[in-house]
């Protein structure tokens, strides 16, 4: 089993004349947390697009855990082990906290019509231990919300909305994590719980590994053993935090020339 | 924990006094409204309805029916197919009232097929009343020109229905947005034109259906009970009761199982469903043909009924008439599609003075209701997959 879990090998998107990804290379080890941050419109969340099948890359591959998987569907890249959450909320609001992580554990349980009309024992043993999984990983953030499984999820503050999220992406297990600017909307405080969060499923979940977007730098600090920074699709800079922080380059990205 | 049975619920009664009391009256009052000859003793009723609705609302019945389902189920599915079958009873010798029960009963059967599209997926079907009219017409050229047994043809009625429908509908799913509605307005409007420049299918004129027979018993003659002779229609209204009963426990399960969970989360976000591994396509196919299904077999069973059927019973307006009983009742909510075809079907046979209008009234009823009680009249409720299942905690 090789170390590297994720690689990107040239990986390019347009979008008409705007190349939103222009020759990418990256990869993650296991375990790791890498941060990826960059300007606005550098081409991050794009990335986590293509790496999840939502678009399809131009040009380049995507390698996962011995795979090439560029071009699979959402669908079949989600089965392969890659989880993620949305920079907006993405929670299904009316449904309750059960249905929106259960939905997340949709590839593993048995979805055929006559089984779910007919058998109804065990669709029940599934439902059962579908509620203790969810309930475990709801569990290991908050108590109080573990208590609350049944409740619409659309009456929850933003912070336990993006752990809700945190553990749909959670319960099949996979083995990348993609984080999509888990802080937006939150205040200091809440942001500061939601690492602790992060760092604590780490610690938990062994060698899952996690690629984080952020515009906190804070977070990115405090979490990333590594950091890679775009700017206009390419990247620019990579390195630890300390690195990049010092990197001219990447100043130069964010701030702009004197 | 362990689950406090003698909860009081309504009045400090018992959830499930209160659940069987309700029935009980539901059933007296259906009996009378549907007896009811002038146009005074109707609106006195609906004021009643109207008035009893709104003072349970207030005091909390309607959480009290809900509990006495969670907790007591069984008995309460069983309490309604005996209400559902008193009626009928009560109503045995006739006509004119036997035949608006089945006729609502088939209407239900639409609708909630209909809200499984519209309600849990999100595809909204502008031609059910097509879909309803391709039942009805596959009974009428089966019934008459074959020898299928005609139990058969009802469940072949469903299936046409459902096959036209994947025709439709498969090049449409995989475009996100409302594509399914502009589609299935062209094909409604569509499919009476076509029928009536269709000279095989009878053209404006129409065709006659045979009655329905089951083992040798022809449902178009009155049964006979200790020698009294019933309206034919008690056939037909306790077939279609059976079919609305089993339609609604049907979609029931569907709705407490993955599968409504996969289709919910098809309606409120395509990418992130994708994103969790999802198959749209499959889901959106699934829950257009399952409602199909359901349409085309009450359509079968509605052919045989009236026993002559015309391209005229299958307009544009009946289908939106169909699509504002799931909206009446509530997206997703079957209890709210229930009570909505009660009132839509209903409620213009009984005041003549609104079956020219009816079209006029359900769109502006339609209109208040997403203005002002968006989630309908009876709402939807966070999913229970096994109502009497209480976690440990």
């Amino acid at each position: 089993m090789s170390d590297i879990l994720l690689e990107f090998e040239g990986l390019a998107k347009s979008f008409g004349g705007v190349r939103a990804l222009d020759g990418l290379d990256m990869s993650v080890k296991r375990g790791e947390i890498i941060g990826l941050i960059g300007p606005n419109g550098s081409g991050k969340t794009t990335s986590f697009n293509v790496m999840t099948g939502v678009y399809s890359p131009t040009q380049g591959r995507v390698r996962f855990d011995g795979q090439d998987i560029t071009g699979l569907s959402p669908r079949q890249v989600y089965e392969a082990g890659i989880a993620r959450n949305f920079q907006r909320s993405r929670l299904c609001l009316p449904l309750s906290i059960f249905d929106n992580i259960m939905i997340g554990n949709h590839a593993r349980v048995n979805n055929g019509l006559w089984f779910n009309l007919m058998n109804r024992r065990g669709l029940r043993r599934q439902v059962e231990d579908g509620y203790a999984k969810a309930r475990d990983l709801v569990a290991g953030f908050s108590s109080n919300l573990a208590d609350r499984m049944f409740d619409p999820v659309g009456a929850l503050p933003m912070i336990e909305r993006r752990r809700i999220e945190i553990c749909r992406a959670l319960v099949s297990s996979p083995k990348l994590l993609l984080l999509d600017e888990p802080s937006a909307g939150m205040t200091h405080d809440e942001t500061a719980q939601l690492m602790d969060d992060i760092l604590a499923v780490r610690d938990r979940m062994g060698d899952l590994s996690i690629i984080i977007i952020e515009h906190e730098m804070g977070v990115i600090e405090r979490l990333t053993d590594h950091c890679v920074v775009l700017s206009y699709g390419k990247k620019i800079s990579e390195g630890s935090y300390a690195q990049i922080a010092a990197d001219t380059e990447v100043q130069t990205a964010y701030l702009g020339v004197d | 924990m362990k689950d406090n049975t003698t909860k009081t619920g309504w009045l400090g009664l018992p959830p499930l006094v209160v659940g069987l009391s309700a029935v009980v009256a539901v059933v007296i009052f259906g009996w009378q409204f549907l007896l009811a000859e002038s146009e005074l003793e109707v609106l006195g009723l609906v004021a009643l309805a109207a008035v009893a609705g709104w003072a349970g609302g207030k005091t909390g019945l309607t959480g009290s029916l809900n509990e006495a389902m969670r907790g007591h189920g069984r008995a309460m599915n069983s309490a309604i197919m005996i209400g559902l079958l008193a009626v009928i009873g009560l109503l045995s010798e006739e006509h004119f009232p036997l035949l608006m029960l089945t006729t609502m009963l088939l209407y239900m059967t639409v609708a909630l097929g209909l809200n499984v599209q519209f309600g849990l997926t999100g595809m909204v079907n502008f031609a059910g009343a097509a879909f309803f009219g391709i039942g009805a017409y596959t009974s009428a050229v089966l019934t008459t020109h074959t020898a299928v047994p005609p139990l058969l043809i009802l469940i072949g009625g469903g299936l046409m229905a459902a096959a036209i429908g994947f025709l439709l509908i498969v090049p449409v799913v995989r475009t996100a947005g409302h594509y399914s509605a502009v589609v299935t307005i062209a094909f409604g409007v569509l499919f009476k034109t076509f029928l009536e420049v269709n000279d095989v299918l009878g053209g404006p004129q129409g065709l006659m259906v045979d009655s329905m027979k089951l083992f040798g018993w022809d449902f178009n003659d009155g049964p006979q009970l200790f020698g009294i002779e019933m309206s034919f229609y008690v056939n037909y209204a306790l077939l279609g009761g059976g079919l609305a009963v089993l339609a609604f426990m049907l979609t029931q399960r569907l709705e407490r199982s993955w599968l409504g969970l996969a289709l919910d989360s098809v309606r409120l976000d395509e990418t992130a469903s994708a994103c969790f591994g999802v198959n749209v396509v499959r889901a959106k196919v699934l829950a257009f043909t399952f409602g199909n299904i359901l349409v085309g077999v009450a359509g079968a069973l509605y052919g045989m009924m009236i026993s002559f059927i015309a391209p005229n019973s299958f307009t544009f307006a009946d289908s939106l008439l169909m699509v504002s009983i799931v909206l009446l009742g509530g997206l997703g909510s079957l209890w709210g599609t229930a009570v909505a075809a009660v009132i839509v079907v209903l409620l213009p046979e009984k005041l003549q003075i609104l079956q020219e209008y009816r079209f006029l009234l359900f769109s502006g009823l339609v209109i208040l209701m997403l203005l002002y009680r968006p989630q309908g009249l009876l709402p939807r409720t966070v999913r229970q997959f096994f109502p009497s299942w209480r976690p440990q905690r």
